[in-house]
């Protein structure tokens, strides 16, 4: 195998460091795809929104415009990073940057097939949990750095809107890892795989979304909102309220819409993982493999997409009141229903 | 040197200066982060020790659930920095003994093995079964009492703090979402026909 080769090539150009080396260089190899993606994501949106909305999108750099994101990252780059006067100068500079790095951070536990993860944890899934909410800092910092009183109150609103609807996701976990018996994601996918449906090939009716179908209608709705996307983008409704990064400007700006669309994909890849079966394949005949989690992730983040372009933006009080009043309620029920499924001779996750 | 002892006292370099910065730090939001950054190296020494539930959860509840909302506090709190310097002399005393007591006990959890407090030595992680499973099977069998107390207690800390805020009286003037569902478009909106009129 090529990889072997590689890796016994590089065993004895660095020795004793070739661990560390190999680990590097798993990172860049989930790292630099990850980027490209963010970048063609923003490319996508803006097409399926365009077909939508019965236009054409970007269709002037490049063919098909499919330079458009490296030319609106160049523009961005080009652009100066306005600090404003009376701002707090590092915390302003260090908000993005904890916007952007639990996105990165939490896919060192994600499992791409079997075999392939950067970092087998037994505690992966609350390692996901724990390194996502870090995120929050990122806005309620530059909301408050920006010496600005608009930032301020919409890093408080956002920030509040986070932590609303992680307690939903949260509870919506919890459901999975009880059915599931697991906190390893790789183990929890291995559990969709096994079933009634799935003895007699169809893979599809066993994943977790059809037995726990409240659960992954609140869990993906709770990553939309988590994410700040429409209809929940109170944080960018420019139109009528200010979000959070009204004061940020060029790259730092450019770190927040990076780190919004990293999350897009982290959350949908956890949608994936947990409810649509990671890699399985949805029917017996079809080999398992990375492209069925890769077609996954995709449909989800389309329906990223088209929510945006189908439904008007949500009042404030009404988002809230979503998370607190129906979701947390919801799952809390659910909770007890399935512990007492579980509990019952009609198990279906032994 | 091992490279395990060297990450320790690596964490642990940050660990102390952080806390020095919280308790040194002009500014009371920064003050606020370096704590962020203690509980941060806390955990990973945490994770060194192979505790690794316990870590990840101080991060996700301290970090990401505790810090920001007093985050949220302090930076809403109108802090005048002269006024809160006031009477560092008087309260020293105070200060100086309860930290003297917070060091004996420190003391005597830290060297209780050596003075033959404590009767068993700390249980190391079996291989077989992982973190989260041997706590909380310990957390529902031998200490099911305590847990569940410590959880009704919890319960009434919510159920208080939101009777608290609701005791004042209703000054907002928001509808209930049950009526603004079942508005209809003729209930608000109401269509005028008028004939056009000739342009001459």
């Amino acid at each position: 195998m090529m990889v072997d080769a590689l890796q016994g090539l590089l065993q004895g150009l660095f020795g004793s460091l070739f661990p560390l080396v190999w680990t590097v260089l798993k990172i860049v190899l989930i790292i630099a795809p990850l980027l490209l993606a963010v970048a063609y994501l923003t490319f996508w949106e803006r097409k399926v929104i365009g077909w939508m909305q019965v236009r054409i999108g970007p269709n002037r750099v490049g063919p098909w415009g499919l330079i458009q994101p490296i030319a609106d990252g160049l523009k961005l780059l080009l652009k100066e990073v306005v600090i404003p006067t009376g701002s707090d100068k590092s915390v302003f500079l260090l908000a993005p940057m904890f916007a952007f790095a639990p996105a990165l951070a939490a896919w060192a536990v994600i499992p791409f097939n079997d075999t392939l993860v950067l970092a087998n944890v037994n505690a992966s899934l609350l390692y996901i949990m724990s390194i996502t909410s870090i995120g929050v800092y990122g806005i309620i910092l530059s909301g408050w750095a920006s010496n600005s009183k608009y930032a301020f109150l919409g890093g408080m609103r956002s920030a509040a809107q986070m932590i609303s609807y992680e307690v939903a996701m949260g509870l919506a976990l919890v459901v999975v890892l009880m059915v599931s018996n697991s906190l390893n994601l790789g183990d929890i996918v291995k559990g969709q795989g096994r079933g009634y449906f799935a003895e007699h090939g169809l893979g599809f009716l066993s994943w977790n979304w059809l037995p726990l179908l409240p659960m992954f209608v609140v869990y993906l709705v709770a990553i939309v909102a988590e994410t700040n996307r429409a209809p929940f983008d109170l944080a960018e409704g420019e139109s009528e309220i200010v979000g959070f990064h009204v004061e940020y400007s060029g790259m730092a700006f450019a770190v927040f819409f990076l780190a919004e669309y990293a999350n897009m994909i982290l959350v949908s890849t956890l949608t994936s993982t947990l409810f649509l079966g990671g890699w399985l394949s949805p029917v017996g005949f079809l080999p398992d493999g990375i492209l069925w989690l890769f077609l996954k992730i995709s449909a989800v983040l389309f329906v990223f997409l088209w929510i945006r372009a189908t439904f008007p933006r949500y009042r404030y009080d009404q988002i809230m009141r979503l998370g607190w009043k129906v979701f947390i309620p919801l799952c809390l029920i659910w909770l007890v229903v399935v512990g007492t499924w579980m509990m019952s001779p009609l198990n279906i996750w032994k | 040197m091992e490279f395990k002892t060297f990450v320790f006292y690596f964490l642990s370099a940050i660990l102390v200066f952080a806390g020095l910065r919280v308790i040194t730090s002009r500014n009371p939001v920064h003050a606020a982060l370096y704590l962020v950054l203690a509980f941060f190296t806390a955990s990973g020494v945490w994770m060194l020790l192979q505790a690794e539930f316990l870590a990840i959860a101080l991060v996700l509840v301290y970090v990401g659930a505790v810090m920001v909302l007093f985050l949220f506090v302090v930076m809403m709190l109108d802090i005048n920095l002269d006024r809160l310097r006031e009477g560092f002399w008087s309260y020293l005393p105070l200060g100086a003994i309860i930290g003297l007591l917070m060091v004996a006990e420190m003391g005597l959890v830290l060297g209780g093995n050596y003075l033959g407090l404590l009767e068993s030595s700390v249980r190391q992680a079996t291989t077989e079964d992982s973190n989260v499973q041997a706590i909380g099977r310990l957390m529902f069998t031998e200490y099911v009492y305590p847990f569940e107390l410590a959880s009704v207690i919890l319960l009434v800390g919510i159920i208080a703090a939101v009777a608290l805020t609701q005791r004042a009286k209703r000054t907002n003037k928001s509808v209930s979402p049950s009526q603004q569902v079942f508005v209809k478009a003729r209930d608000r909106v109401r269509v005028l026909q008028m004939p056009a009129e000739k342009s001459d």
